[in-house]
């Protein structure tokens, strides 16, 4: 195995601590004891076929669910480049695009392609989907369709052969088209590496792969385990666990009790469980139009928290505030519940605007005699104004009765206070502002709660600067 | 770190092949990692969704191997005193009574044997290390217990060994496979996952679950097991807060067998809908979407339209 220098299993370690890297780069959290690993579990399997390779890497590296999507784009990505990076240092011949098959192309419609495409993608072969990936390629490449940008050819295929997205079910089986723009992009990917003669720059995969999810029910479960690790947290949140022995007091029941197996020697002290203060929280949802991508998102966090607390009050604004607590508690079903929020929700709305100077005014005179010191107050919105006053003072009468005051916001730091987005007049009255327009975002945003519990201001560097022209 | 078992399996075909022997249909990485898990002596961490047969997988590999399975379940409070060991009182109470009676001997020597193995009461974890024949450790839904359990586990799991204070260190020994199955209803800690292959189990394939259906439910014609999982499908297609699992498929199939029904109408269907659906939302969300499309006697499309 070791004679060709080259192939030596020397040269693959390289290639997996490599590919660690890779994936470090990504964000996972591969330490030296799982490279041993994967190299461990590759010398006592076969690796030539590469699913096998795949898995045995994968079980040793990858972690989690959410690891294993980064896992498998990664792989895809590093050893796809790893091959053709080796075509090229040999210099071997990279499929030419203008090869062989000509005279054979010349007489094949883009119609018929189609056809043969969508039959090849509705029986899901993938050995011949990757055949018509390529001769897709050099049929559009003899019409003279062919910009050398990757996505445009890709874009411009697909239209050509009528299987782009979009159709209401009535296009192809998904799954199988996914399937085929993968090899698509595949192929385009190989003949530019080929023409170029050099590798283009690694990009680091875009947070695009793993955003918000906005699609109910089957999302709602990832949602509702952030939430049920939100809501651990904030159940213990303000205590001390290794307090323990001063102002506890003892269960004399379970005591004696245990004093038997002791002869009834009380060694063993039973104390009554301390049982944590439940938080107040107040949930205030922004539901405009500005944040509709999120606000669906945010409706399934509002939905979740109804689970787990009791004593949770939510308010959806938009221009004015409405209080929805009932409306969640007597509706177990998230798309009703949605449904009704905006049917009948009571939102009053006449220009569809948010008014965040107004909806703090009637936050506060609806429920300021209850805001006390247990209370946490939660905003989920971007605090886009539309040029109305922010109302700072009443935001911040409301912040200063409360216990804590939580901000979450659907859009990326970097879009805070440009144009209409009053994040800064709200941040100093805050004891927490997140970005949050991914599920890791909130799981930071959970993990976060936990670490501040006492209530320690932390303000996202981003929240503060630039200073903008008040309105 | 023990080397690999003697009796190891060399190829993951030959654990897939005794799965399946021991009635346990495995996909390529499921045998894979069982394999891995045997081969490299680590403990396997399984995640999945609910009833897609994390647990099972342990009492497949437990006869396939023909090693007896010890089986930890998790819950909330869960401690080392019911999970690894705990010194039998009344039992040391007696000793000390009996010793009393029977001589007036030196008393320290008396005291340090209040604390010898005859006194300690085993629980699992420390029954799989200490049993003289190879065991298959299960501990199953540890996102259950709490962070502090997990790091209790960290020494079994990287050394196999447990340290108890009083005795010094018990080494395995033999060499357990352990297989830890969690529903995912919290993050394990980054410590516990770096000691443990990663196996996650999805919904199988359609034909992979014909094939289990009609393993676990003989009874049941090749026709009406296909048409049962294409239903299935269908129903897990749909935004369900509890998708049917695997155990729920082989029920249904029972249940039809029962009720003699050869092929699947809106009207079977209908009779015998709870037995896979179990959330009251989803009833009606099924009922409404899946069943029409069943009584009108076609056969259902692809189930992604």
């Amino acid at each position: 195995m070791t004679t060709d220098p080259d192939r030596g299993p020397a040269r693959i370690a390289d290639r997996l601590i490599e590919f660690c890297g890779a994936l470090r780069a990504e964000g996972l959290a591969v330490g030296t004891s799982e490279v041993l690993d994967a190299s461990n579990a590759l010398e006592s399997i076969g690796w030539e076929d590469e699913d096998g390779f795949r898995e045995a890497v994968a079980a040793t590296v990858a972690k989690s669910r959410g690891d294993r999507e980064v896992f498998d784009l990664v792989f895809d990505r590093f050893f796809f480049r790893e091959a053709e990076a080796e075509a090229l240092r040999r210099e071997s011949e990279v499929e030419s695009p203008d090869g062989t098959g000509d005279d054979r192309l010349a007489d094949l419609s883009v119609e018929g392609l189609a056809e043969a495409v969508a039959e090849a993608i509705d029986s899901g072969d993938a050995g011949r989907m990757n055949d018509l990936a390529r001769l897709s390629i050099e049929v559009f490449a003899r019409d003279g369709e062919r910009s050398g940008v990757v996505g445009v050819d890709l874009q411009r295929i697909r239209r050509g052969l009528g299987i782009a997205p979009g159709g209401d079910g009535a296009g192809p089986d998904p799954e199988g088209r996914r399937e085929f723009e993968r090899q698509l992009r595949r192929e385009l990917e190989r003949r530019q590496i080929g023409q170029l003669g050099k590798l283009p720059p690694a990009r680091p995969l875009r947070d695009l792969n793993r955003t918000l999810p906005t699609r109910g029910a089957a999302d709602l479960a990832q949602v509702q385990r952030a939430i049920f690790r939100m809501k651990r947290r904030l159940a213990t949140v303000g205590h001390d666990p290794r307090r323990g022995g001063k102002g506890r007091s003892i269960d004399f029941r379970r005591t004696a009790r245990a004093s038997l197996e002791t002869g009834g020697v009380p060694l063993d002290l039973r104390y009554r469980p301390r049982r944590p203060r439940k938080p107040e929280i107040y949930v205030l949802c922004d539901v405009s139009s500005s944040v509709s991508s999120a606000s669906t998102f945010f409706l399934s966090v509002v939905h979740a928290l109804h689970d787990s607390f009791r004593r949770l009050r939510s308010f959806v604004f938009i221009e004015r505030i409405s209080e929805v607590t009932d409306l969640f508690q007597s509706e177990r079903d998230f798309a009703s519940v949605s449904e009704r929020i905006t049917a009948q929700g009571g939102v009053a709305d006449v220009s569809g605007y948010t008014d965040y100077g107004r909806v703090w005014r009637e936050f506060l005179e609806d429920v300021s005699s209850d805001l006390g010191p247990r209370s946490t107050v939660i905003v989920l919105g971007d605090a886009r104004t539309n040029g109305r006053p922010p109302g700072s003072d009443s935001f911040r009468a409301v912040a200063d009765r409360a216990k804590r005051t939580l901000w979450l916001n659907p859009e990326p730091a970097a879009y805070w206070n440009y144009g209409d987005s009053a994040m800064a007049a709200y941040a100093p009255f805050c004891d927490g502002v997140f970005e949050c327009w991914t599920t890791d975002q909130l799981e930071d945003f959970v993990d976060l709660l936990a670490r501040t519990g006492g209530g320690t201001p932390s303000v996202h560097p981003a929240a503060m600067a630039p200073p903008r022209p008040r309105y | 770190m023990t080397g690999p078992e003697v009796d190891s399996p060399q190829t993951p075909t030959e654990v897939r092949d005794a799965l399946a022997d021991a009635s346990y249909l495995a996909d390529e990485s499921v045998a894979l990692v069982a394999f891995l898990a045997q081969r490299l002596g680590r403990p396997v961490l399984v995640e999945g969704p609910a009833g897609v047969g994390k647990t099972e997988l342990a009492k497949a590999l437990s006869r396939a191997t023909g090693r007896e399975m010890i089986r930890l379940q998790c819950y909330e409070g869960l401690d080392e005193a019911k999970s690894l060991y705990e010194w039998n009182y009344r039992k040391q109470l007696l000793g000390i009574q009996a010793r009393a009676a029977a001589s007036d001997s030196d008393e320290a020597s008396a005291l340090d044997e209040l604390f010898a193995p005859e006194y300690l009461m085993e629980r699992p974890l420390l029954e799989a290390i200490s049993s003289e024949e190879p065991v298959v450790l299960l501990i199953d839904e540890i996102d259950k217990t709490d962070q502090e359990f997990e790091a209790m586990l960290l020494e079994l799991l990287s050394d196999f060994q447990v340290t108890i204070p009083e005795l010094g260190r018990i080494e395995a020994a033999t060499h357990p496979i352990v297989v830890i199955t969690s529903n995912d209803s919290r993050e394990l800690t980054e410590a516990l996952k770096r000691r443990c292959l990663y196996l996650w189990i999805d919904y199988p394939d359609p034909e992979r679950e014909a094939e289990i259906v009609r393993l676990h439910e003989p009874g049941i014609d090749d026709r009406l097991a296909s048409r049962l999982v294409e239903v299935i499908a269908m129903v897990r297609d749909l935004d369900l807060r509890k998708p049917p699992s695997i155990s729920e498929s082989i029920d249904w199939a029972r249940t039809l067998v029962l009720l003699g029904a050869d092929d699947i109408d809106e009207g079977t269907f209908r009779e015998s809908l709870s037995t896979i659906v179990k959330h009251r939302a989803d009833l009606d969300l099924v009922a409404e979407k899946v069943a029409p499309a069943l009584g009108r006697g076609e056969p259902a499309s692809s189930p992604g339209g």
